[in-house]
């Protein structure tokens, strides 16, 4: 595997998505090419930065409006 | 991604029957996930807050055409991706606002430039206020097209059919996307994560 192979895999393989032959092929050239190994952690720290995380509760404006939305519906079905 | 309700097959049934105790718990379940994602599209509160309501009365209104072939959940995401679309082309032009990508004429456009290590935890380099600004100008400065793939599978953790889907792509299309997406925020983000990088906020 080559690096531009490397980086079309990417995401699959951040992803756990690539079939085993293809991600042994992909780890090996991690092991003796430094510029993929870094190319792969600081993409994968990029998707660590910005998933998993809790949104914030809704501004208490946002949150009148929609209870008043929903109570809104309700009076008009009943 | 939010907390999938266990009983949400028979909270959607009884929604459509016209319990609206119902539709209730499943817009609680989800209403903070929608605003988030409607705030990342429109980067505006305000046009955020419109984006949510609209997206609400919409999915009330359009219950009973909810065929339960996707979750709920990717349904609403569904409306709401459209309602932030009609926002943004309100504000900014029909033109300007597409989920057309533009036809590549270097295909290795997307290789990666800037190779630098960022070592285990670049981010507490950083408050979390200034960590927060970091990543929110770092989206919005993805072209929508991409943008709006990175939003669905990264921040709000649809998996990448579920994304595919509810923006109306193929599979192929979709990763293709979500793998240039995550190469240029990697790039964006470079100047302030890499171990020599100092760059502060400006």
């Amino acid at each position: 595997m080559v690096c531009n192979e490397v980086i079309r895999e990417l995401s699959n393989y951040l992803d756990g998505e690539l079939d085993p032959a293809l991600r042994q092929a992909l780890e090996k050239h991690l092991r003796y090419c430094a510029d993929c190994s870094i190319v792969v952690s600081t993409a994968r720290k990029t998707v660590e930065l910005f998933c998993n995380k809790e949104p914030l509760p809704l501004p208490t404006e946002v949150q009148q409006m929609v209870e008043r939305a929903l109570s809104e519906k309700q009076h008009r079905k009943t | 991604m939010p907390v999938h309700l266990d009983n949400e097959t028979a909270l959607v049934a009884e929604a459509q029957t016209g319990s609206h105790e119902a539709f209730t718990a499943l817009v609680k379940q989800y209403d903070r996930h929608i605003y988030r994602l409607a705030l990342n599209m429109t980067r505006n509160p305000e046009d955020a807050k419109d984006v949510l309501q609209e997206s609400l009365l919409k999915a009330y209104a359009n219950l009973a055409r909810f065929e339960g072939k996707s979750r709920f959940y990717t349904w609403l995401v569904r409306i709401a991706i459209n309602e932030s679309l009609m926002k943004l082309r309100k504000t900014r032009g029909q033109k300007e606002v597409s989920l057309e990508e533009e036809p590549e004429t270097d295909e290795n456009s997307f290789m990666p430039r800037e190779i630098e290590d960022w070592g285990p935890s670049p981010e507490e380099r950083y408050s979390q206020v200034e960590l927060q600004e970091i990543l929110a100008s770092a989206i919005e400065s993805l072209e929508l097209h991409y943008r709006v793939v990175f939003l669905l599978r990264d921040v709000e953790g649809l998996s990448t059919e579920e994304t595919a889907q509810a923006l109306g792509l193929s599979l192929p299309a979709a990763k293709s996307r979500l793998l240039r997406a995550r190469l240029q925020l990697r790039e964006k983000l470079n100047p302030y994560f890499h171990k020599k990088g100092d760059y502060g906020l400006q």
